[in-house]
C-alpha cells in the first residue's frame, strides 16, 4: 500500500467514520427528544451521576482558577492603582470564559470518559447487540438520558463554577490585593447591571448558552466513542483516550466560534 | 420456519459463508457444530438480520430478512430470541429488570402483567428467588438461564443461541441443554444452536450440521453425524466413543 492509500485508510477514513457518526447520533439524539419524558428515571439518574457528583470537582477548579485570574490581572491592575475594578474583570472572565470552559474540561476528563468506557464494555460485550436483538433502540435507551442531562447540568454546574470562582477571586482581592470584600462585590455586580437574554447579564447567559453546548458535546463524543468500540479491553481503553481528546478538542473549537457569535 | 438458499458472505477476501443451504422446520431443533473460526456465529447473525448476505436468501417463517426494513426487522425479531455466548445481560439492571426490559421496552404491557410472565420464565429456567440479584452477584451459569429467560419472555416462536454451553461446567453445560431441549418441546419453538460439545448437539438437537469452509460438509440425525466415519467429522470429532 502506497503512503497516501495508508493515510487514507488508517487516519482519514476513522476520523470521517466518527466524525459522520457523531452527527447521526446528535441528530438522532435531538429528534428523540419527544421521549424524554419515558426516559425520565434514567434521566434523573444521569443528572445526579453527571451533574451532582462532579460538581465538587468543578468547585475546587473554579476557586482555584477565580483565584488565579485574580492574582495574575489584581497585580498589573495594582500597578495602575486600579485594583477595585478586580471584582468585575473576574467576574467577566469567569462568566464568559472560564467557567463553561473549566467546567466543560472537567466533565470532559471524567464523564465523557466514563460514557465512553461504559458503552464500550457494553459493546465489546454484546450487550449493545443484545439491544438491538431485543428491539431496543439503543440511542433512545442509552444516549438520550446521557445526553439530555449532560447539556442541563453543565449550565447548572458552570454557575456554580461562576459563583466559586468569584469568591475565589474575592479571597486574593482581600489578603493580596487590600481590596474590601463589599467594595469587590460591588465591581461584580456592575457586570450582573448589564442586561441580556431572559433577563439574565449577557456576560452569565453566553457563558451558560456555551456550556449547554459543551455539555452536549461531551455526551455526544462520549457515548459515540464507546458505540464505536472496537477489539477487547484495550478497545475501550483507546476509545476511552479518543474522547477525551475528541471532546477537548471540539470544546475549543466550539469556544472560539460560540464566543464570536455570541460575545464578539 | 428457517431456510437459507446459497447463502454467500465474505468479509475481505475471507469467504465465511460460502454458498450455504439450511432447512429447520418450523418447531424442531437444529444444531450447527463445527471448527472456531468457521463462520457459525455469522450465520445466527444473518438470521437475526445483523448481517447481511452478499447473495443468496435467508427466510425466517417466510420472510426474507435482508430485505426488511428496520420497522419489518424489529417486528420480526420480536416473535425470536437470541441467548448470547455470555449471556449478555445489562449489568447495572437485576435479573428481574433485564428480564422485563423487552416487555417493558416494546410492549404496552402493564406492570403486573410484566411481574406475571417474568416470573413464569424465571421459573421454567429454574431461577425463582433470584429477582433481585444483579448479574455480577451470579453464576456464569445463572447469566446464561437469565439471558435464557429474556430471550423467553417475549414468547418467540425462533429462538437462537450461540454456545450456550460456553464456560460452563461439564454438569453445568448438561443441565442448560437438557433445559433447552424442555423448553422446546414444550413451547414448540424452532431451534437453532451453535455449539462445540458433542452433548450439548445430541441432547438438545433433531437435527445436526458438521459445518466447515462456509457450508455443512455432513447433515443428519445428531446420532448419524455424530457417529459418522468421514474422516472430516472424525478429524473434527475425535474417535468414535465406545
Amino acid at each position: 500500500m502506497d503512503p497516501i492509500s495508508k493515510l487514507g485508510s488508517s487516519f482519514i477514513a476513522p476520523l470521517v467514520q466518527q466524525a459522520g457518526f457523531g452527527m447521526w447520533l446528535s441528530g438522532r439524539t435531538l429528534a428523540l427528544i419527544p421521549h424524554c419524558l419515558k426516559r425520565r428515571r434514567s434521566l434523573l439518574d444521569q443528572m445526579y451521576l453527571t451533574g451532582f457528583k462532579s460538581a465538587h470537582v468543578v468547585a475546587f477548579v473554579a476557586f482555584f482558577i477565580g483565584m488565579i485570574v485574580a492574582l495574575q490581572i489584581g497585580l498589573k491592575l495594582a500597578q495602575y492603582g486600579q485594583q477595585d475594578s478586580i471584582g468585575m474583570l473576574v467576574a467577566i472572565s469567569m462568566a464568559r470564559e472560564m467557567g463553561p470552559f473549566v467546567t466543560a474540561v472537567v466533565l470532559a476528563a471524567s464523564v465523557s470518559s466514563a460514557m465512553a468506557a461504559e458503552l464500550g464494555t457494553m459493546k465489546v460485550q454484546d450487550e449493545l447487540t443484545a439491544l438491538e436483538v431485543l428491539s431496543i433502540d439503543s440511542v433512545s435507551y442509552l444516549v438520550l438520558p446521557r445526553v439530555i442531562a449532560l447539556t442541563l447540568m453543565a449550565p447548572i454546574l458552570t454557575a456554580v463554577a461562576d459563583v466559586v470562582g468569584i469568591l475565589g477571586g474575592g479571597v486574593i482581592a482581600v489578603t493580596q490585593l487590600q481590596v474590601d470584600f463589599p467594595a469587590y462585590l460591588l465591581s461584580v455586580d456592575e457586570v450582573l447591571r448589564d442586561p441580556g437574554l431572559f433577563g439574565l447579564p449577557q456576560d452569565l447567559y453566553a457563558g451558560l448558552i456555551k456550556s449547554a453546548v459543551f455539555g452536549f458535546t461531551i455526551a455526544i463524543v462520549g457515548c459515540g466513542s464507546g458505540m464505536l468500540a472496537e477489539k477487547g479491553a484495550s478497545g475501550v481503553a483507546q476509545t476511552t483516550r479518543e474522547a477525551v481528546r475528541t471532546s477537548i478538542i471540539l470544546i475549543i473549537l466550539f469556544n472560539y466560534f460560540l464566543s464570536w457569535a455570541l460575545v464578539a | 420456519m428457517i431456510e437459507l438458499r446459497d447463502v454467500r458472505k465474505a468479509f475481505g477476501r475471507q469467504q465465511v459463508l460460502d454458498g450455504l443451504d439450511l432447512t429447520v422446520e418450523a418447531g424442531s431443533s437444529y444444531a450447527v457444530m463445527g471448527p472456531s473460526g468457521s463462520g457459525k456465529s455469522v450465520l445466527l447473525k444473518h438470521v437475526i438480520g445483523l448481517l447481511k448476505p452478499d447473495s443468496g436468501r435467508v427466510l425466517v417463517a417466510g420472510h426474507s430478512v435482508p430485505e426488511l426494513h428496520r420497522e419489518e426487522l424489529r417486528d420480526l425479531r420480536r416473535d425470536m430470541g437470541y441467548l448470547f455466548q455470555h449471556g449478555a445481560l445489562i449489568n447495572w439492571l437485576s435479573v428481574f429488570d433485564n428480564i422485563a426490559l423487552p416487555l417493558r421496552e416494546t410492549t404496552a404491557m402493564g406492570e403486573e402483567e410484566v411481574r406475571g410472565r417474568v416470573e413464569k420464565v424465571l421459573g421454567q429456567v429454574q431461577l425463582s428467588g433470584t429477582d433481585d440479584k444483579y448479574p455480577s452477584e451470579i453464576s456464569g451459569g445463572m447469566q446464561k438461564r437469565v439471558g435464557l429467560a429474556r430471550a423467553l419472555v417475549t414468547e418467540p416462536s425462533v429462538i437462537l443461541y450461540d454456545e450456550p454451553e460456553a464456560g460452563l461446567d461439564p454438569g453445568m453445560s448438561q443441565a442448560i441443554s437438557e433445559l433447552m431441549r424442555q423448553i422446546q418441546t414444550e413451547l414448540e419453538m424452532t431451534s437453532l444452536v451453535v455449539t462445540h460439545s458433542d452433548r450439548c448437539a445430541r441432547i438438545v438437537a433433531d437435527r445436526l450440521g458438521i459445518f466447515e469452509k462456509g457450508r455443512f460438509l455432513v447433515e443428519g440425525t445428531p446420532a448419524e453425524v455424530l457417529d459418522s466415519d468421514h474422516p472430516r467429522v472424525r478429524e473434527f470429532l475425535g474417535p468414535k466413543r465406545s
